[in-house]
């Protein structure tokens, strides 16, 4: 069925593809049991990412339980996939919307949320995404009739998971093995992590979360550090740190042997899948691995991340918020 | 088991502005009493009272995440890369 009366309709039901050139093992031929790695292309949904899953799913629970109404106003703050499945939901059914973004996020990002009609506040670039998520919660607070939807916090981020990429994903490959996807609000991880727990004994869910350059973590203080709401850490059995190089590495090695031109989270989660399907190679055994396609690249071509050498394009990535 | 260890900007204060520092120990436990003993108070900044690691610290051998690894009893051999980290806010996509 490809049919649907609405764009909001055609969220989800993405394609999941093999990857028979980076997977360390595609044919068991051999007798020696597949290491298989899958793509879930999350960069086939209506605004290009796998947001769009997240946003629907809490502007659905937001109209349910009263709180958004014709006319509203919703505030977000995202560095940039969030609001612009945010600002497409909008757009159909007539709210505005304020997003707070660090300055320190692509050109692209700020531009495809201007078009789309939203507002954006700056946050500044040394504070990063936390500083966004206060810079937010001031703002809800000065304007207590804006509706603020709070992905990092609010259950139907993760719920879209559960009900959507979860399902979707053991649908079409029921010897699923391993989940791999990246952590940021942990929507994605905690709830296709937690359906894929609950249906498949011994899967493993392994998180990839971005290691940014030292401009980003600089002024962090331990003592007031960040951890969204909606995580839980039995949810997941490993968490991999990648760094800016390992991502690009990554996210260039995608496109030159598979084809599929993706977004530079996706390079940091293909890393960690990786790392995960080599250990099962080294172990002997049979390992179906599915990572998360975030975003096309698109939206980061003037990040210099696809042109160069790999070490140039790394050191234009410092200070930058890539995932 | 001589393992290398990565400062955040925030803790360099008790590394002298270094970056990273040479450690040893079998385990991350016996690690950062190493490291204590040449950078007093580095360890109160990253373990509770109780023993467990702080809440908004991250700390990766190998760039895996020690919390599922066995948290301070995570096993150490020569050469393994140490890296503490501040917790921060996940960006835009599913790293988001």
């Amino acid at each position: 069925m490809t049919r649907y009366d609405s764009l909001a309709d055609a969220v989800g039901g993405t394609p999941l593809v093999g990857l028979p050139r980076l997977s360390p093992r595609w044919d068991s031929g051999s007798g020696q049991p597949a290491v298989r790695l899958w793509a879930k292309l999350e960069d086939r949904n209506p605004t290009g990412s796998i947001k769009d899953r997240a946003a629907l799913a809490m502007v659905a629970a937001a109209e349910a339980d009263g709180r958004l109404t014709p006319g509203c106003t919703i505030l977000e703050p995202t560095s940039g996939n969030t609001g612009i499945s945010l600002a497409m939901i909008a757009k159909l059914k007539g709210y505005g919307l304020v997003c707070v973004m660090p300055e320190n996020t692509s050109t692209e990002r700020r531009q495809l949320l201007e078009m789309f009609g939203a507002r954006i506040v700056s946050s500044p670039a040394a504070g990063g995404s936390n500083q966004a998520v206060a810079v937010a919660k001031q703002l809800a607070a000065e304007n207590p009739d804006w509706v603020m939807l709070y992905q990092y916090g609010n259950p139907a981020n993760a719920q879209a998971h559960y009900d959507g990429t979860g399902p979707e994903i053991l649908a079409d490959l029921p010897g699923v093995t391993h989940f791999v996807a990246g952590l940021g609000t942990t929507g994605t991880l905690m709830g296709a992590g937690r359906f894929l727990r609950e249906k498949v004994p011994g899967i493993q869910v392994i998180a990839a979360e971005p290691r940014y350059g030292e401009l980003v973590y600089g002024l962090r203080n331990i003592d007031e550090g960040f951890v969204p709401e909606l995580y839980d850490d039995t949810v997941l059995t490993s968490r991999f740190s990648v760094t800016s190089y390992d991502a690009l590495r990554r996210t260039r090695d995608l496109v030159e042997q598979e084809g599929i031109f993706a977004g530079i989270s996706t390079g940091a989660i293909l890393h960690a899948a990786l790392a995960t399907a080599d250990r099962a190679l080294k172990a002997g055994q049979r390992a179906d691995v599915v990572f998360v396609v975030c975003d096309g690249g698109w939206k980061y071509l003037s990040t210099g991340a696809y042109s160069g050498s790999l070490q140039q394009a790394a050191e234009l990535l410092e200070g930058q918020l890539w995932a | 088991m001589a393992v290398e260890v990565k400062i955040p900007t925030i803790l360099r204060t008790y590394t002298d502005g270094a970056k990273s520092v040479p450690g040893e120990g079998e385990n991350l436990a016996a690690l950062l009493d190493d490291l204590d003993s040449r950078h007093a108070g580095l360890k109160g900044r990253l373990v509770t009272e109780d023993g467990a690691l702080h809440r908004f610290v991250n700390v990766y051998v190998n760039d895996e995440d020690v919390r599922f690894t066995g948290s301070l009893e995570t096993k150490l051999s020569d050469g393994d890369a140490v890296t503490i980290l501040p917790a921060v806010a996940g960006g835009a996509d599913a790293a988001q």
